[in-house]
């Protein structure tokens, strides 16, 4: 698999991505500045966390307005898979690619914890390495991660089974608790139309090396990473 | 600004009588007001420590791992593998009274600064807090303002915010301490100074525009706040953490190359304090054309933008013919890149401003006639010792009473505000270990990191809480299993002229010094803040105290999290230390006596059995005893981890409330799973200690019998932020 990380200026989370793709691709994944135009030859287009511009205006705005966009949007036409990771995620929500938009958490704070997240389908290409239901745990770090979309919109996405993740308990319950963000229907991730691009607000990426406290986050890197060499050696 | 320059204005500046006779020597003429504003601010307390000096040259600062001791932006440490760790602590305690996000805020921008102008990645950022009674509406709002600051700028900058202390009490009522701690990691050879040199060499300015916010902030830092301290929020700078990251990589960037000379961030009186170290210890002189620095605002006068404390600027000294590439660079980052002067052999600071020299003055006499005070001590009478004192609450309630109060309930309201897990290196996150363990990428080696003082001590004993303070910090890196190789300090006092504070000052450096020859721990950096009263009422005297230390495997640290089926083990001496305990002010209602001693021997030798233990593989998870004593210590070590505990009564001869409560210093608990080996070995070292009981999948039994569920223990523990903070209605 060939990735490619895109920095934003104020992305911060681009050196936690490239180690979580290295370890479980064992290929270095190329860094791409968000002034470049080409992503030829890419297989996983990764747009990291952080705060890209600041999240100054509105979090992802400007960075969905930066050069780098017009081939990332070449690349999801060509049906290539995108990861869009907090900021990243935001920043696709901004770029039309994803649905919905990500508001203020409910409670009007900076959220840094580990959450507990939902496996709502394993047969695509992100989560084939995990079970239909399984819960894995992930850290978690944003202000804004309140997953809004108008109720058409999360009708289609339930109905289209395309809700990635959701927070949930240890036990798998979407409780209000468990929600800490105030997400509509404690939706977490989502997926694209033709579920190759994945959006999702919590950082698994931070947690697939025991000594960081877990490897719940692997299957995830693990599972992309194995679906796209097939598809490099077919 | 068309003031006349006289002696009324330069006390108005901060210039004593004498200082400002000194000025007029040295200029020959009456200085102009941009020459005045330059000796004002350097000759501060806040840039010259000229209260502070005479006693801070007596702390330790060297060690073989030494690389830099203070004199350089930050503290320079050996860490093997040819890495060096880069470390400072800074306050930025009266702007956050005023402003508490945007204090805090940039206090964290400030520190970042002083670690990367060396070279460093920042990889950890610390923090130590103290507040005043939560029972007032402004402690509630000053917290929640220096907690959203914190976070709101490490955040963003992309930098782990890992550890740190919040006290309550109500001597910072009306002066909170914001002491920000920043570590970073460079190649131990790629260090980068701030002396200047090369006559005719470009002088750049990068980073963010200026702008008239900040002015004359090193001077408001050197005074005591009175009533109209609220209208001193125009000297309050905003932060853009945006705009620091941006300033860290392309700075990062530029230092992969060969292109600089000598780097200096614009901290505290901005321009002018860089220019003036920068060529001061180059021994040379520099020329600055004001036209040339990008500005934020119109009509901005000399004066105005060389005390300017604008953030988010460094002013590199480059070598002329890489002067392009390095603007490449920071244009790539969308920054600001501008030659506003150049180096010259006159020894002096010439500033010039539309074709005007506004000041022009000669570097060496403004550094070496900067005043130096020995100011007059009284020290602090020894406290008469407590007696004896009854339990009247019992041991289940007084732990119910103790982990439930501010200054012990547990932080994850705070925490869960701070990204601590960016990097993806951190190992133990906040409250998991006695001292945070952040990873370094592609190696096994770690770091761990704390900060410590307990300021009720230190009121009571200044040289005793002096000791007290690093032999905490060090206990806490060795309770992870890391060999503690430095500390970063932050002296926070109150008015310096006054004798006692002075005396507890020079006293707190007593207490510092001997815990650092004892525990070869020397000082490497640090920031001394004087002035913390407002309306003549001084704060506890806090020496707060950032610790380094280094573990060759990341693998082999233990946390405080306790699981089932282990023995409990004391390692240390309890008499039962009561005096300046928190069970005497939360149980008893008595703040008194003297606080417990530090037996600097023992802790080296207690420390150091404790550490063999652990990189031994005999430890499975390991908590000193501080605040609360024994009893809060195995609470928490149940609250972190999933299991209760079974207690033994202590020894005969110690009252229950006075050994399961008491203060004794030097003490760390253990869970093993073999206590007859682990006491065997002390045993054979001569190191006291004792077995305490065993831990089990259900509840804290204590040795009366008491039964407490550890999940009751925990919604206790956890009440008092959460109630404070999220619920309606309170204060």
């Amino acid at each position: 698999m060939k990735a490619a990380i895109v920095v934003f200026p104020g992305i911060n989370r681009d050196r936690d991505m490239a180690i979580a793709l290295e370890k479980c691709s064992g290929r270095t994944p190329r860094m791409v500045w968000h002034k470049e135009t080409d992503l030829e030859g890419v297989d996983l287009v990764v747009i990291p966390g952080g705060f890209s511009y600041g999240d100054y205006l509105r979090c992802g705005a400007m960075a969905a307005q930066s050069p780098v966009m017009g081939a990332i949007r070449a690349h999801a036409a060509r049906g290539g898979h995108i990861l869009g990771v907090c900021n990243g995620f935001q920043i696709l929500t901004e770029a039309g690619l994803l649905p919905g938009a990500l508001l203020r958490n409910a409670n009007l704070r900076f959220l840094s914890m580990d959450c507990h997240l939902r496996v709502e389908r394993a047969d695509t290409d992100f989560t084939s390495r995990y079970q239909t239901g399984a819960v894995f745990r992930s850290p978690m770090a944003h202000g804004d991660g309140n997953y809004f979309a108008d109720d058409a919109t999360l009708e289609r996405l339930e109905g289209e089974n395309h809700v990635a993740f959701r927070y949930v308990t240890l036990t798998g319950e979407p409780t209000a608790s468990a929600n800490r963000n105030g997400s509509a229907r404690n939706i977490a991730g989502i997926y694209s139309a033709n579920l190759r691009i994945l959006g999702l607000m919590p950082h698994p990426e931070d947690l697939v090396d025991p000594l960081m406290g877990g490897t719940d986050g692997k299957p995830l890197f693990d599972g992309i990473s194995a679906a796209l060499s097939d598809t490099l050696a077919a | 600004m068309a003031k006349d320059v006289n002696q009324a204005l330069a006390r108005e500046f901060g210039l004593s009588a004498d200082e400002y006779a000194r000025v007029l020597d040295i200029m020959g003429r009456t200085p102009s007001l941009t020459e005045l504003g330059i000796f004002s601010v350097m000759w501060s307390e806040h840039c010259s420590y000229k209260s502070s000096r005479v006693w801070l040259k007596t702390l330790p600062t060297t060690a073989p791992w030494v690389i830099h001791g203070p004199g350089e932006n930050a503290g320079v440490v050996d860490i093997g593998e040819g890495l060096a760790a880069i470390f400072k602590m800074e306050s930025h305690n009266h702007p956050s009274f005023i402003e508490p996000y945007q204090g805090a805020a940039t206090g964290v921008g400030g520190i970042l600064r002083d670690v990367f102008t060396m070279g460093a990645r920042p990889i950890a950022n610390l923090n130590a807090l103290r507040f005043g009674d939560p029972k007032l509406p402004r402690t509630k709002r000053i917290v929640d303002g220096v907690v959203r600051g914190i976070g709101g700028y490490g955040n963003c900058v992309g930098v782990p915010t890992v550890g740190g202390e919040i006290n309550f009490h109500p001597a910072y009522n009306g002066n909170p301490l914001v002491n920000a701690m920043t570590v970073g990691i460079a190649a131990r050879d790629k260090i980068f100074l701030s002396a200047a040199a090369g006559i005719g060499n470009p002088v750049v300015y990068v980073g963010s525009k200026t702008g008239r916010d900040g002015i004359h902030g090193a001077t408001m830092a050197s005074a005591e706040f009175g009533k109209d301290s609220e209208e001193k929020r125009p000297t309050v700078q905003v932060g853009d953490p945006f705009t620091e990251k941006l300033l860290i990589e392309a700075c990062l960037e530029l230092m992969a190359t060969d292109a600089i000379v000598a780097i200096q961030d614009m901290g505290a009186a901005g321009l002018t304090s860089s220019s003036v170290e920068m060529a001061g210890k180059g021994g040379v002189g520099i020329e600055l054309d004001l036209d040339a620095v990008p500005q934020r605002e119109t009509h901005m006068t000399a004066y105005e933008m060389m005390l300017s404390e604008s953030q988010e600027r460094m002013l590199i000294v480059v070598k002329p013919e890489r002067r392009e590439m390095a603007q490449a660079i920071f244009e790539k980052w969308d920054l600001d890149f501008a030659v506003i002067g150049h180096l010259t052999d006159t020894g002096r600071i010439v500033v010039k401003h539309n074709g005007t020299v506004e000041a022009d003055i000669p570097l060496d006499p403004l550094a070496e006639q900067a005043p130096l005070y020995h100011r007059p001590i009284a020290e602090t009478p020894k406290r008469p010792s407590l007696g004896p004192v009854v339990d009247t609450a019992g041991l289940g309630a007084a732990l119910e009473t103790l982990i439930a109060c501010p200054d012990l309930a547990s932080r994850s309201w705070v925490w869960d505000q701070y990204d601590s897990t960016v990097g993806g290196q951190t190992v133990k996150r906040p409250g998991a270990s006695d001292a945070a363990i952040v990873k370094l990428e592609g190696r096994a080696r770690a770091l761990a990191l704390t900060t410590d003082c307990t300021p009720r001590y230190v009121l009571a004993d200044p040289e005793a809480g002096g000791a007290q303070a690093v032999a905490e910090a060090w206990r806490n890196i060795t309770a992870t299993g890391a060999r503690p190789l430095a500390i970063t300090d932050n002296m926070n006092f109150a008015n310096p002229e006054k004798p006692e504070i002075m005396g507890q000052f020079a006293a707190a450096i007593r207490g510092m010094a001997a815990a650092c020859v004892a525990l070869d721990f020397p000082v490497v950096s640090g920031n001394v803040s004087l002035y913390n009263e407002t309306e003549g009422r001084p704060i506890l005297p806090t020496p707060a105290i950032g610790g380094l230390g280094v573990l060759e495997d990341a693998a082999q640290a233990v946390g405080v999290a306790l699981t089932p089926g282990l023995d409990l083990v004391l390692v240390g001496s309890t008499a039962g230390w009561l005096g300046q305990s928190l069970w005497l002010r939360e149980i008893a209602g008595r703040e008194d006596g003297p606080p417990p001693p530090v037996d600097l021997a023992a802790e080296r030798f207690n420390g150091d059995f404790v550490r063999g233990q652990i990189l031994q593989g005999h430890v499975r998870a390991c908590h000193d005893c501080s605040d609360g004593g024994l009893l809060v210590a195995i609470a928490e070590m149940t609250m972190a981890g999933t299991a209760g505990a079974r207690l033994l009564p202590g020894p005969a001869g110690v009252a229950p409330h006075a050994f399961w409560f008491g203060e004794d210093q030097g003490r760390y608990i253990l869970a093993v799973p073999d206590a007859a080996a682990v006491l065997q070995a002390a045993a054979f070292a001569g190191v006291p200690a004792i077995r305490l009981g065993e831990s089990n999948a259900g509840d804290l039994t204590l040795p009366d019998g008491t039964t407490m569920s550890v999940a009751a223990l925990r919604s206790a523990n956890e009440r008092f932020f959460r109630a404070w903070m999220d619920e309606p209605g309170q204060a």
